[in-house]
């Protein structure tokens, strides 16, 4: 078990390479915000979603909804080392004629199931998804990743109250908390706290954790699939640009790339913390 | 002609569908009773969501369930299921080509006495706008029922607009749809009329008005405002070679727009645009606002006539 974790948390650490190589590549593209959501997607799509990477469109298959459309970067590097695309591709973002689109479409790649980007969207598609699948009689569950910033948006808390209202107990919301929004501190720009007993009065199960703790995550999601009667909420506590020095909690890297000199300094931490979590597990 | 409610006919036509096929779902913002969703409601509960005042969440619901298989119908007042949740339709409908049918009621001012706030004239310039997105404007009830059977085997998004109230059937219950959509209602070979919606029934009575003043005028119903029914608009302007357009929507962006864009590039003839002006609505009596705004026959035609004369000259 301790070794399959610091497993999965080196491959998030390749993957936060990744995106930095696309978005330095790109010349565009949201880092931050992805390499603070890179450990609980990881998580979700290799320990607890059911997919069949070679069958997107599998019926039976969970489904996750990535909310805040603007880290596409960590799912692209998910989906790519799940096995939907060849990781060469990853280096495509965001250019002419890729399927990996500046925000995800689902017209363009197979695995994504809704459009997102413009914010506060992708929960009540959650929702309907939820419904769907209750009215199906399926088994299946739907993840939604929604990010703090997104919070803000009035149809979130439309969505919110749906799912509580409805008793969605196959729908889990991750919100990732990372604290910053592009003009600054979520609790400056607009305060959210206290997040829990808002969720928790809007008829959710909310969960607190650390959203880099892989046992902390795994734990959460057990909760969740052991949770009836009731949606689930987890407040996943992250930092924004986890793993790179001078980008974490750093608001300059929500919608900035990394130039070349940043990036050779930000892979040079990146691997070592690769080298670091190998030692640890040998 | 016989009055019916194309929202009666919506609603009896959903309910049938529903029978018929069990992947069809309805979705409203708490007007199933305006609507007539109520209806289905009401057989098949375990299929209805009421998403409460809550538009753009219903849009977003509605979404999620097409991507389980279903058939969503989403309804509301035309002011509510367009303006209000215009994102959640280019996003998660347009841009995911989502198979999510929007069908509202109350488009236009006839609905009369709740006035500006509610009688919405920008929501086929809005929904047209939008790539992905088949827009419609059945001519009266029946054809209500023929367009409802026909989006509902139709994969893809879709917006219909229906009205408040209930007005002249133009076609009897056989009427079959059919994408592009515009039929020649009456033939006439010195003006084309081009109308949608209920103005399709009032162009019929001018037509009647204008030929006791000697024009002989060719009334289509253009009930598919996009994809527009090329072909058929096209013959009757070049039969013609004067044309006007009559919608209850502003004429920027309308109907009218549609019309007079694919003419100033394919056959440029001179077109008069008939709706509401650049203003909003007001309250009143749905007959009295067609009388306000000068969309009744008489007006109609006495303004068609001095459009005639100032070409002919």
């Amino acid at each position: 078990m301790q070794n399959e974790l610091l497993n999965l948390e080196t491959v998030a650490y390749q993957i936060r390479k990744e995106i930095l190589k696309m978005t330095n590549s790109a010349n565009s593209g949201h880092p931050g915000g992805s390499m603070s959501c890179v450990d609980i997607l990881l998580c979700l799509y290799s320990k607890f979603l059911k997919h069949e990477p070679n069958k997107p469109e599998w019926e039976d298959r969970d489904y996750f909804i990535l909310s805040k459309g603007h880290a596409s970067p960590a799912l692209y590097g998910v989906l790519a080392y799940e096995g939907y695309f060849p990781k060469d591709e990853l280096m495509t973002f965001r250019k002419l004629g890729s399927r990996l689109q500046g925000h995800p479409e689902r017209l363009f790649l197979k695995g994504v199931e809704i459009t997102t980007g413009s914010l506060g969207q992708g929960l009540s598609v959650a929702n309907g998804i939820a419904l769907g699948l209750k009215l199906k009689k399926s088994e299946a569950s739907v993840y939604c990743l929604i990010g703090d910033g997104e919070l803000q948006e009035g149809q979130v808390w439309e969505a919110i109250l749906s799912s509580g209202h409805r008793k969605l107990d196959n729908l889990c919301v991750i919100l990732d908390r990372n604290g910053l929004q592009i003009d600054g501190f979520v609790e400056q720009v607009k305060g959210e706290e206290p997040i829990e007993e808002k969720i928790k009065s809007f008829n959710y199960n909310v969960i607190k954790i650390d959203g880099h703790n892989y046992s902390e995550i795994i734990s959460a999601f057990e909760i969740f699939k052991r949770t009836k009667g009731k949606p689930t909420f987890i407040i996943a506590n992250t930092v924004k640009g986890k793993g790179v020095s001078f980008m974490e909690n750093n608001v300059d890297f929500h919608g900035k790339a990394p130039s070349n000199e940043e990036l050779e300094r930000g892979l040079k931490e990146l691997d070592e913390h690769i080298e670091r979590l190998e030692r640890a597990r040998s | 002609m016989e009055k019916k409610g194309t929202r009666d006919f919506y609603g009896k036509t959903l309910l049938e569908l529903g029978r018929e096929n069990a992947r069809i779902v309805a979705l409203d913002a708490d007007l199933s009773a305006s609507t007539k969703t109520c209806l289905f409601a009401k057989e098949f509960p375990e299929r209805f969501f009421d998403c409460g005042v809550a538009e753009a969440d219903m849009i977003g619901t509605a979404a999620g369930l097409s991507l389980c298989g279903f058939i969503p119908f989403v309804s509301t007042f035309a002011v509510f299921g367009t303006g209000r949740c215009y994102d959640q339709i280019r996003q998660s409908v347009c841009i995911s080509k989502s198979n999510v049918k929007i069908v509202v009621t109350h488009g236009g001012i006839t609905v009369g006495e709740d006035g500006a706030t509610h009688q919405m004239l920008e929501d086929i310039a809005l929904m047209t706008s939008l790539p992905n997105m088949r827009v419609i404007v059945p001519a009266d009830a029946h054809q209500t029922s023929s367009v409802i059977r026909f989006i509902a085997n139709e994969e893809g998004p879709f917006y219909v607009r229906l009205s408040r109230e209930k007005f002249p059937v133009v076609y009897d219950e056989k009427n079959t749809f059919h994408l592009p959509y515009a039929d020649v209602l009456k033939e006439g070979r010195d003006l084309a009329i081009f109308a949608s919606g209920l103005m399709v029934h009032q162009a019929l009575l001018v037509a009647k008005n204008l030929s006791k003043m000697n024009v002989d005028a060719e009334v289509l119903n253009v009930a598919s405002i996009k994809p527009l029914a090329k072909e058929t608009i096209l013959n009757s302007a070049k039969k013609c070679k004067i044309a006007v357009t009559m919608e209850e929507h502003s004429i920027i962006n309308g109907l009218g727009a549609q019309i007079s864009s694919l003419l100033a590039e394919e056959f440029p003839i001179p077109v008069k645009r008939f709706g509401v002006e650049d203003r909003f609505g007001i309250s009143g009596k749905p007959d009295q606002l067609i009388r306000f705004f000068e969309l009744n026959p008489e007006s109609l035609s006495h303004k068609i006539k001095l459009f005639i004369e100032k070409y002919s000259k």
